[in-house]
């Protein structure tokens, strides 16, 4: 009697070594895929959506690419998945994490060859990731108390994060930019304070940093065009028709008159609003809700600055540089905080119209202006300057720094072949394994860049020999250099969760030995 | 057959449209059905074990799972066949009832199905096997109770409870960092214990995870941790000694639940309708903050002008609490929930010494702590990892350790893992069944070797030799008379499970036993199965 079928009809199971073999080819793959974007020299990939218009983003960042991937393959979805994370939680690294995590796939698979149990190599692996972390806790660098020292430690991160972008061109002018910015928001992460407008035009060089805030509106009609001293109402509330919310309520007329009395009502109504919020003594009044243009059109006659229609990112912002409170009700004047600026004027960039509000009370938040050639040249921009702000803004947290060009991988693998030699077993195997996988790094860096990988390796591995080396590759000039001397540096937070992320999603898929898919559910087709 | 003849030798169709459907009947249907059990069995018999591996499931919806538990594993297979979805079921019920042990209760059954294709071959009735194995259960279950050893413990001393979570977590992905989970387990089991009555409810333990550090920033709060944050964007982070006002009514005008109609046809209505919503409004945050409430917990959304009006006069507020979580909160601060402004009084608010918000990695996720709770029966386990997969197991595997922690609390026998238990009923069964006459006999002997299957499975796992290992484990249980003699797992030399420290819970081991019996006495019962064929 054959073994009946247990799962449903479009359900299929893998099973040992078929099923670790899926894994391990979906997770290479994947990590083979985003592996070219790596380093200084790294490509960037064109990724076109299957939706409507076929919009097409060019990019460099990890996350991004394996975020757009239709991807089956459940251990693929892993190292997606790792990927999104390192985003969320320190936001750069992308990439790394995902061709690291692969690699100790890579070499876990020649260890499975040769018939080592993969419970044993995830001890080697835990073993090995503990003792890579401590070499970097004893190699880090902390130059908190030394303010000078530190703002250079930052610029030197974030010119490194952005080398391997399409900011590397200019990455001087955009790594003073996002430390000024990261600076000045003294220590929180809240990144929601800094914020990215972008514009296409001029070129990338012309992208400034303001002091101010900048918003995307425009002014009503007939308002000023320029406040001094302005004293800012942010507010959110219905400036059209103001709708009586109670449920249930309706207008029921029985003539024509009636009609007029009850519109007439309303206009009364709006307007005693829009004077009460005039009675707070304020010059500029921005909603994050439409303005229709009979208020507008008070305001204007008042003098008034109006500004309609300010999504809420930019209400909550701009309540958050003028130190006001975003209001709803409006009966209470005296008590309610406004915000202040020195001067609003309408700027032009390029060829749009903004509102800039300079001289704010809380210099907290800033703005960063994009110029650039098209649209996916800002788009990647502005991704590429999200993860440099995102590592400045942990490293402020975290001050420990490290060296970068391959240094940190070396290093580790200097102290997990050290630790290899020490441990008794099988379990050595996995440990030099994992060591091979941490040089893996430099080595696709070198390749990507064009170099001779296998020889630059050897004589980095040579050069760490010595105690307390700061050599690594330079991409540049195609040699080993001192990184310390290039001033390429990482933040340890970066490292750190990179090293840890992978090590726990390799020994999550190596743990592995079944795989089970349920039948894909059935759409239905709406066309 | 399906097909019968009446009185006057007419046939007639007692199954209808029988061409559509498959049947088998008599011993092919028992064969049948032992072998889709034994699938299944075999399929989670891999993951026994400390040294067990996981299993890799992707959803209908594309979503991966990656786990170890037997139950997790089963419920989302996708079964098709009745027989798997009965084991399916029958791990699912040692889950409820236990907790934890429900891979161990699949491959017991599997081991026991197994035993008894072999007896249906040498001609005995399946009735008589499911009997022998009945009373081979019992004297199982007997021998269980005279080999399990009382652990004693107190709210000082919680080492021996500690022990036997750590033996279930070892078998999990967390398993590096199983000392401190299975502390927080403990510490979260007995805060919400109630030594007296020896009873837990688990609903008091929230188990909260976010992606992100890692599994070592896992930690237990004394109170509750809610994923929401303030509804105003400028209200304070961070509240100390807060009277928190628990609402399930929303700050919006009220909307009786009678049809009903307010009509306007004058100005004057306009204008007094009007001024009744402004009052509503301010009506409803005075009412708060006169009973002296300064944090608003409510269940459901706020108009933006009362939520102005609540940043206006300093009463920070959370909105779309949900109302699990917001019973936490009420049994946490020690509040009511209350469902209409007007029955809010200063006696009903809940306290709390700190409410906080907390915020987390490069978005703009953002957490509310809210701790030292006037009553801290109610704690949060707040789990970090890596990713997504990690999480869903963590969380998991922390249910499991709970689950044990909690009926160690029942009942605080234990018994020795590493199969030992098994080993030992298995000879103790061997030995009673000579004592049987009958044809049950040789169903009570195959009840001993199904027992067998556990350790054998666990060394076969842990690479060992499994038949060899387990013949030596057993000879040497019967020559130091040492019912604590297991499977060596983790390859460290000791066979002792007292030395290794491994423990289970006495009525694990004992609800895996009888209700794997109870199974396949069930499924040994079927004599013909129909089912409509696919066409």
């Amino acid at each position: 009697m054959a073994v009946e079928r247990i799962l449903k009809d479009e359900a299929s199971e893998e099973k040992g070594d078929r099923a670790r073999m899926a894994s391990f080819v979906g997770a290479m793959a994947i990590s083979d895929l985003v592996k070219t974007t790596l380093g200084p020299k790294g490509m960037d990939k064109i990724l076109q959506s299957t939706g409507r218009g076929r919009s097409v983003t060019v990019t460099n960042d990890g996350a991004t690419i394996l975020k757009s991937l239709p991807i089956d393959n459940p251990a693929a979805k892993v190292l997606v998945d790792i990927s999104k994370v390192q985003d969320d939680e320190v936001g750069d690294g992308t990439t790394s994490v995902v061709v690291l995590a692969g690699e100790l796939l890579r070499e876990a698979e020649k260890l499975i060859a040769m018939k080592i149990h993969p419970m044993t190599i995830i001890s080697g692996y835990r073993m090995a990731s503990e003792c890579a972390r401590d070499a970097l806790l004893n190699k880090v660098v902390d130059n908190k108390d030394d303010a000078e020292k530190f703002r250079s430690d930052l610029m030197k991160i974030a010119m490194t994060t952005l080398s391997s972008k399409i900011l590397s061109q200019d990455k001087e002018h955009f790594g003073k930019l996002a430390v000024d910015a990261v600076m000045r928001l003294k220590g929180s992460t809240n990144l929601e304070a800094i914020q990215i407008i972008k514009k296409p035009g001029g070129s990338l060089r012309d992208s400034f940093l303001d002091e101010g805030f900048i918003l995307d509106k425009k002014i009503g009609i007939g308002q000023p065009k320029r406040i001094e001293n302005a004293k800012i109402l942010v507010a959110n509330t219905a400036m059209d028709t103001d709708k009586v919310k109670i449920y249930g309520a309706r207008v029921r007329v029985d003539s024509m008159t009636r009609v007029a009395e009850i519109e007439a009502a309303e206009k009364e109504k709006m307007r005693e609003k829009v004077n009460k919020i005039i009675a707070h003594g304020i010059n500029c009044f921005v909603n994050r809700q439409l303005i229709y243009n009979f208020p507008e059109e008070l305001f204007a006659d008042a003098g008034i600055l109006a500004i309609e229609h300010a999504d809420f990112d930019g209400i909550e912002r701009l309540a958050l540089v003028t130190g006001g409170e975003i209001a709803s009700t409006f009966d209470n004047p005296e008590s309610v905080k406004l915000g202040h600026c020195k001067l609003i004027e309408e700027i032009m960039i390029g060829e749009d119209k903004l509102i800039h509000f300079s001289g704010v009370a809380m210099g907290q938040a800033c703005t960063i202006v994009l110029r650039g050639a098209s649209d996916h040249v800002l788009d990647e921009a502005e991704r590429s300057l999200h993860d440099a702000l995102c590592v400045l803004s942990q490293t402020v947290n975290d001050s420990r720094v490290l060296l970068g060009g391959g240094w940190p991988e070396i290093v580790m693998a200097k102290d997990v072949d050290e630790l290899a030699r020490k441990t008794p077993g099988k379990k050595s195997h996995a440990i030099e394994a994992f060591s091979r996988a941490l040089q893996a790094i430099p080595t696709i860096i070198a390749d990507n860049a064009g170099l001779d990988s296998a020889e630059l390796i050897s004589q980095l591995r040579a050069e760490h020999h010595k105690e307390g080396s700061t050599s690594g590759i330079d991409v540049i000039s195609g040699t080993v250099g001192d990184m310390a001397v290039l001033g390429i540096a990482e933040s340890f937070k970066v490292k750190q969760a990179i090293l840890l992320s992978a090590t726990e999603a390799a020994e999550m898929i190596l743990r592995v030995d079944e795989i089970i898919k349920s039948a894909p559910r059935k759409r239905e087709d709406r066309m | 057959m399906a097909l019968a003849f009446d009185d006057f030798g007419r046939p007639f169709i007692i199954l209808k449209e029988q061409q559509r459907k498959n049947r088998l009947r008599g011993l092919d249907a028992q064969k049948a059905n032992i072998s889709a059990g034994k699938a299944v069995a075999r399929i989670l018999r891999s993951s026994l074990g400390p040294k067990g591996m996981d299993k890799m499931l992707q959803s209908p919806d594309g979503e991966v799972t990656i786990t170890n538990d037997g139950a997790t594993i089963l419920e989302q297979m996708d079964v098709d066949n009745q027989i798997a979805k009965l084991m399916v079921e029958l791990s699912r019920s040692q889950d409820y009832e236990i907790g934890d042990g429900t891979t161990g209760v699949v491959v017991l059954a599997g081991a026991l199905l197994e035993q008894a294709e072999a007896l249906l071959d040498r001609g005995i009735h399946p009735i008589r096997i499911a009997e022998g194995y009945e009373m081979a259960s019992r004297i199982a279950v007997e021998h269980l109770e005279t080999i399990a050893y009382k652990f004693e413990f107190g709210a000082t001393n919680i080492e021996p409870l500690v022990q036997p979570c750590m033996t279930t977590l070892s078998s999990k992905i967390v398993n590096r960092y199983k000392r401190s989970l299975a502390e927080i387990a403990v510490k979260a089991v007995l805060s919400v214990a109630d030594l007296e009555r020896r009873d837990v409810n688990l609903d008091l333990i929230k188990v909260e995870g976010k992606v992100g550090g890692k599994l070592e920033d896992t930690e237990l709060v004394y109170g509750i941790v809610v994923d929401k944050d303030m509804s105003h964007p400028q209200m304070p982070k961070k509240i100390e000694d807060a009277k928190i006002a628990i609402l399930t009514c929303p700050f919006e005008p009220p909307k009786p639940k009678t049809k009903h109609k307010v009509d306007i046809d004058t100005v004057e209505k306009f204008e007094t309708l009007r001024k009744q919503e402004q009052k509503y409004f301010d009506d409803m945050v005075q009412k708060c903050k006169d009973v002296g409430a300064t944090l608003v917990i409510c269940q459901w959304g706020f108009d933006d002008e009362a939520n102005h009006l609540l940043m206006h006069r300093n009463l920070p507020a959370v909105r779309w609490v949900g109302g699990v979580e917001l019973e936490l909160i009420a049994i946490a601060t020690g509040g009511r929930i209350v469902p209409r402004f007007q029955e809010l009084t200063p006696e009903k608010l809940g306290k709390a010494g700190l409410v906080r918000e907390k915020s987390f990695g490069t978005t703009k996720d953002r957490m509310l702590y809210i701790e030292h709770c006037a009553n801290s029966r109610a704690v949060t386990i707040f789990i970090r990892g890596g990713n997504k997969m990690i999480i869903e197991e963590t969380k998991r595997s922390i249910h499991d350790a709970l689950c044990v922690a909690r009926n160690l609390i029942r009942n605080n026998s234990i018994v020795y893992g590493g199969g030992s238990a098994e080993i030992s009923c298995s000879l103790a069964v061997d030995v009673a069944a000579d004592k049987y006459p009958g044809v049950e006999q040789y169903a009570i002997r195959a009840f001993a070797d199904a027992l067998d299957a556990i350790p054998l499975a666990l060394a076969e796992n842990s690479g060992l030799q499994p038949i060899e290992t387990l013949s030596a484990v057993k000879s040497q249980q019967v020559k130091e008379n040492n019912p604590r003699c297991g499977i060596d797992c983790n390859d460290i030399g000791i066979t002792d499970m007292r030395e290794q420290g491994v423990f289970e819970t006495l009525i694990g081991k004992r609800q895996q036993i009888l209700l794997a019996t109870q199974v396949v006495k069930m499924i040994l019962k079927i004599d013909d199965v129909i089912s409509p064929s696919d066409y």
